[in-house]
């Protein structure tokens, strides 16, 4: 912890009451916002563990809300999102859930887009306002929101890791961190790519068009 | 970067190059985020600038928690004190119903700045900035003092904790409450070995701080621990300013808080399992609540 910084003893500057069920929730709400990257229509919010028993009086609906809404964990409009919500024109719904194996405050996301794509997400809150998305539309993911970062899903075949890195050495982008990931040999495959710079369109276009690419997503960082 | 692990190494950059203990925090935070001094104080000010409205919004707009549990109490030393019925005085008073208000505030979902935490929110501004405005410092000094308390902070941060569900209470309030004293001594210009020992003196007092928040809410009994952090800040602060030295340094204070906390059973870290969390009252508190849930 030798990079511990001074505001991160004096700070974040947040809305309370809790860094982990309040300012988590709301993080955890920018970066699904972030995946989706399109107007949301409906979003179903399943609470688990201490999620499930304390949301109301942390606050927890109205940031998770508030941050699917693009609201940052600073801005006193949260208390309000319900609101801010049927102006935007989205409706959501809560529910208790109990999820297998996963840390205690965990919730799971099912936002339906405009345009009806569904997203399924499961992320976790793990401490200071810290999160993680751990599973994305039923795949195994490890996403902080501290990158950006390049989601494939593409055909489990040999060399099409390398023609990505080949496209992302050219234009000078630095991975800092990557996993890649298969339910089975052969079959879908999921790379997650941890970018130290920003990736162009251009750029997500020529990743888009390599054979055996079904598709890609840029994932922002959060602020 | 010229970085430090203990309060005694944080003391020694200070003194081998002869500058106060904020320019060591604000030079270390230069060198950690590659900004300039002025960017490194703006973000302090600015923090500073949200503290200040937190005590406003506390004590005058109508603050209820989410749960309904609290809100009002900052309010209600207020009155007291307006209507002369303290029993220690106008300061100590106002320092009181200050830190309730930013606690308070936080509860209900207001904008507050964690230090070091959000539970803990109340102890550090309700004090600091009570006891700088009462003695007319600047906001600059106040500053300075700020980065004081977080220097303290980091070393607690690094060798200990200040969360509650791996330390206990003693981790969050009780680390509010050492930086406080440390920063309040230091604007009423102790020194070094003074500042020090108010860290340590402020720490030792709180050491075996159970975490058990009624219903798992930052609220019960939250929010008033916060002002038993302000006032035992307060008396280390004077202690310490008097001559009164820490016996047990306060590398070790910090040292043995990690270890209490360590031996605190996990019932006792924020999970709700045991303690006031447990009680008849807070069993029936949590009952209402989860009947008003999904």
């Amino acid at each position: 912890m030798s990079n511990l910084s001074a505001f991160d003893i004096i700070g974040p500057v947040m809305i309370g009451p809790s860094s982990s069920h309040t300012a988590g929730a709301c993080r955890i709400g920018n970066l699904a916002k972030e995946i989706v990257d399109n107007k949301l229509k409906d979003v179903k919010i399943y609470f688990h563990g201490s999620f499930k028993e304390t949301y109301r009086g942390h606050g927890t609906d109205k940031a998770i809300i508030g941050g699917l809404l693009g609201l940052k964990t600073d801005d006193g409009r949260i208390k309000n999102s319900f609101k801010l919500a049927e102006e935007e024109g989205f409706s959501f719904d809560f529910f208790p859930v109990d999820l297998d194996d996963v840390h205690p405050n965990t919730m799971k996301l099912e936002i339906i887009d405009q345009d009806d794509v569904k997203t399924t997400i499961v992320a976790s809150s793990i401490g200071g306002g810290n999160i993680i998305v751990t599973e994305l539309n039923g795949t195994r993911v490890k996403l902080k929101g501290e990158y950006y970062t390049l989601i494939t899903f593409h055909n489990d075949q040999p060399g099409l890791i390398a023609k990505i890195s080949e496209i992302l050495q050219i234009y000078n982008l630095n991975i800092a961190e990557m996993e890649v990931l298969r339910k089975e040999k052969g079959r879908q495959a999921t790379a997650i790519i941890n970018l130290d710079q920003k990736v162009e369109k251009n750029i997500l276009q020529l990743l888009r068009d390599i054979p055996g690419i079904q598709s890609l997503k840029l994932v922002k960082p959060l602020v | 970067m010229e970085d430090f692990h203990k309060v005694e190494e944080f003391i020694k950059i200070a003194e081998k190059n002869n500058i106060s203990l904020a320019q060591v925090v604000v030079n270390r935070e230069m060198d950690l985020t590659e900004k300039t001094e002025e960017e490194v104080r703006e973000k302090m000010r600015y923090s500073l600038q949200v503290m200040r409205e937190s005590i406003e919004k506390g004590l005058n707009e109508d603050v209820r928690s989410m749960s309904g549990l609290t809100g009002g109490d900052a309010k209600k030393i207020e009155k007291a004190r307006k209507e002369g019925k303290s029993i220690t005085g106008d300061l100590f008073s106002r320092i009181l119903a200050n830190t309730l208000a930013v606690s308070e505030l936080n509860a209900a979902m207001g904008k507050i700045v964690a230090c070091p935490t959000a539970g803990s929110c109340g102890i550090l501004p309700g004090s600091l900035i009570t006891v700088a405005d009462e003695n007319e410092f600047t906001d600059e000094e106040i500053i300075d003092a700020l980065f004081v308390a977080s220097g303290i902070g980091i070393v607690i941060a690094k060798q200990a904790s200040v969360s509650g569900a791996e330390g206990g209470c003693q981790a969050e309030c009780g680390s509010a409450s050492s930086m406080t004293a440390a920063a309040i001594t230091y604007l009423m210009g102790g020194s070094n070995d003074e500042i020090a020992s108010a860290a340590a003196i402020a720490l030792k007092n709180l050491l075996g701080l159970v975490c058990d928040p009624v219903a798992g809410l930052v609220e019960v009994p939250c929010i008033k621990r916060n002002a038993a952090g302000s006032s035992n800040a307060i008396t280390a602060a004077e202690m310490a300013l008097a001559g009164v030295k820490s016996v047990i340094p306060a590398d070790e204070v910090i040292i043995a808080m990690k270890k209490v906390g360590n031996a605190l059973p996990d019932s006792l870290k924020e999970t709700s399992l045991a303690g006031l969390a447990a009680t008849p009252t807070a069993c029936r508190i949590k009952e209402e609540l989860l009947q008003n849930s999904l």
